[in-house]
């Protein structure tokens, strides 16, 4: 007998939603939204005063820098901002935990891994004002360009652990993805080759929860820490908005990578607080009351009352931070504005490494051709 | 002669391939070699026969079955200073890898302004004629020859294979390395201490007055023998090997079309699009008044590779060949 479907399949689409991922995740956490430290049984931070009070300024300059990022897009000095403002505490926690012989490979919102790896905020700005695809010497600062095809670089990171293994260096490779990666084939490719292989590399997951418009239950069903267990390798959640618990854990998980035992996934549970991109609007996709929940998990106003209950810093301090991060910003802005266009036939000089005579024929032509005009380049 | 100072030997192209990765291996300790198992195996076609024996298996790597985590790491392992070989089992077996080498092997050059190199051979079988199940006989070089960044070269007999293969290795930049998988057994006689030719050079195979045959990969041996039988009914045909399809080395193929008038331009990938077309474009552009007639193209229809029972058919061979070479004199 044959029954009509007309009109089902919305309303049975709508019953069969997807188990929801665990709202409570069993995340380690060491420092409460309070401001709290708390014991963890696997993972522990003893740092002095000054330690703390760096990762609070690493983050305060990181959340201006990526606020002037916005700004700069907002007045035409950038075609496009992919904004961190959330995910301080995952960045600066994961990037205070790498040596300098450690390697990262970024997506292309790792701004405040790359705060922490010294390298300077104005080579991020290149690509989003579009007078560059990158554009810098990712080995100056063991810093990997920003990849913008979506868990490309995890394999990138891997095979650049297996060239560590080989050389015998003593560092490891961290590779940030988000949750939307975690989808990919090539995420999982590479926790099958970094697996077998015993591959230095920790996989660092910022799952900020949404992936452009779609939440984690479009991705996953199983918590995402929990699938490295499939891979052979262990995984862990952490509050991604605890900057301490991300150092002390991602720390642990490189120093495990350095020491040959092989690869470790950490997802940091954290928050998207903006948009995907300055060319997003969140609001068609996600309710207000769920960001006004993750303010209040706020990474830099937690590391800021733990810092005042324990009386490590005073009111000089935090004004000395915020006054520095206006001038980070102020100097950022003027050389970003200041970025000369890059002249049209240069776009010929890097597509290859050795001689290649069509490049030197085109060259010759176009570059005839675009000074053929007034007032060319 | 004695056997200790003789320098020559009959190898295969196959051969004359293992006997390149072998020396790139013993020069150059950066060298590695990674796929799909070619270790203990020695590749399903045995190019890499008893590599992995005498370097180890860190440096000739069996892989997961997972073609874009070969290249991917291979990214990531020539970024760390390595020069990663990799073989891809078969043509069609090239798209899960099509994305990384399209967006990360071609562009990580010119990403980072030349701050760092790409030095990756991404070795290929390509090509049908052995009777094969579908997706082992494709030829998929224009997809890749379009592809800034990279360069695309192909090797049509045994003694190219040897020196090609490690010219490639040496190469700076990414290089997409085509091996005609029915030419594999052909022999030839290899003269190891002999000058190699430059690999981004086309080459003149056979001299010839009446018309030019452009070939590259397994379609060289067709045309070498087209222009034989060609011969013997008083047509003089030159036959050119390209080598090279990015970047194309056309100054040999203009030479010869100025001198003959005529040209047909020969591969197993389909005409529509192919390296035929691009070749045919800047023969029209740069010989214009020394066409007698319109550039001929020999290749595949535009459709995907047949049953194998078909593919007799559906390959160019030396019939099509002068027949094409028919026309351009009709004309």
């Amino acid at each position: 007998m044959v029954t009509s479907r007309k009109g089902a399949g919305g309303k049975t689409a709508a019953k069969k939603k997807a188990a929801a991922v665990p709202t409570a995740p069993d995340l380690v956490q060491l420092l409460t939204p309070e401001g709290d430290l708390i014991e963890h049984p696997e993972y522990s931070i003893d740092l002095t005063p000054e330690e703390y009070r760096g990762l609070y300024r690493d983050m305060v300059l990181v959340r201006r820098i990526d606020a002037e990022g916005t700004a700069l897009q907002r007045q035409g000095e950038l075609g496009l901002w992919a904004p961190l403002l959330g995910q301080e505490a995952a960045q600066v926690g994961s990037g205070r935990a790498q040596t300098a012989e450690d390697y990262a490979f970024p997506t292309y919102r790792e701004h405040g891994v790359a705060w922490c790896r010294d390298v300077d905020p104005v080579n991020l700005l290149g690509m989003f004002r579009g007078v560059n695809n990158g554009g810098w010497d990712p080995n100056e600062k063991n810093f990997h360009l920003y990849t913008i095809v979506i868990g490309s670089q995890t394999l990138h990171a891997t095979g650049y652990a297996m060239g560590m293994q080989r050389d015998g260096r003593e560092a490891a490779v961290i590779a940030y993805f988000g949750d939307g990666a975690s989808s990919q084939g090539d995420v999982n490719e590479a926790f099958v080759f970094a697996s077998v292989n015993n591959a230095p590399v920790v996989f660092f997951c910022q799952n900020n929860q949404w992936a452009i418009s779609e939440p984690n239950e479009r991705q996953f069903r199983v918590p995402l820490y929990q699938r490295a267990a499939g891979f052979g390798f262990p995984g862990v959640r952490v509050d991604g908005n605890d900057v301490l618990a991300c150092l002390a854990v991602t720390r642990a998980a490189l120093e495990r990578a350095r020491s040959g035992n092989g690869p470790m996934l950490v997802e940091a549970f954290t928050y998207r607080m903006g948009a995907h991109t300055t060319s997003d609007d969140p609001t068609r996709y996600r309710d207000s009351d769920e960001l006004e929940e993750w303010k209040a998990k706020d990474p830099i106003q937690r590391m800021r009352s733990f810092l005042e209950k324990n009386d490590y810093a005073d009111e000089a301090f935090f004004k000395g931070v915020d006054d520095e991060a206006d001038e980070v910003a102020a100097d950022i802005r003027a050389r970003c504005v200041s970025m000369p266009d890059p002249k049209p036939v240069s776009i010929f000089d890097h597509v290859y490494a050795e001689p290649h005579p069509l490049m030197d024929e085109e060259r010759a032509e176009y570059g005839a051709y675009w000074e053929s005009f007034e007032g060319a380049h | 002669m004695s056997e200790s100072t003789s320098k020559t030997q009959q190898i295969t192209l196959a051969k004359g391939i293992n006997l390149g990765l072998r020396r790139a291996l013993e020069d150059n300790p950066k060298v590695l070699l990674m796929g799909e198992d070619i270790g203990k195996l020695g590749g399903v076609f045995r190019v890499t026969d008893g590599l992995q024996k005498d370097f180890g298996d860190s440096r000739v790597i069996d892989t997961p079955l997972a073609e874009s985590g070969i290249v991917g790491t291979a990214v990531g392992l020539a970024l760390s200073g390595y020069r990663p070989v990799v073989e891809i089992q078969f043509d069609g077996f090239v798209f899960p890898a099509f994305d990384q080498i399209v967006t990360q092997v071609a562009k990580m050059h010119a990403r980072a302004l030349g701050t760092v190199k790409m030095p990756i051979v991404i070795r290929m079988p390509f090509g049908g004629g052995i009777g094969a199940v579908e997706h082992h006989s494709e030829s998929p070089e224009a997809y890749f020859a379009m592809t800034a960044g990279l360069r695309v070269v192909a090797a049509s007999n045994p003694v190219d294979a040897y020196w090609m293969i490690q010219q490639a290795i040496a190469s700076d930049d990414p290089v997409v390395f085509f091996e005609p998988k029915r030419r594999y057994w052909d022999k030839a006689e290899l003269d190891t201490s002999a000058d190699p030719y430059p690999l981004y050079a086309s080459r003149v195979l056979r001299e010839g007055t009446d018309a030019t045959l452009v070939a590259y990969g397994p379609m060289v041996k067709t045309c070498l023998e087209a222009a034989a039988a060609a011969a013997e009914e008083g047509r003089s045909l030159e036959v050119i090997d390209l080598r090279t399809l990015s970047p194309l080395d056309l100054e040999p193929v203009y030479a010869s079309v100025r001198k003959t008038g005529r040209l047909v331009t020969v591969h197993e990938a389909s005409v529509f699009l192919g390296m035929g077309a691009e070749v045919a474009a800047r023969v029209t552009e740069k010989c214009f008044y020394s066409l007698e007639a319109p550039v001929m193209r020999v290749g595949a229809p535009h459709t995907p590779y047949p049953p194998s029972r078909v593919e007799e058919e559906f390959l160019p061979d030396l019939d099509r060949v002068l027949d094409a070479v028919d026309r351009a004199f009709a004309f």
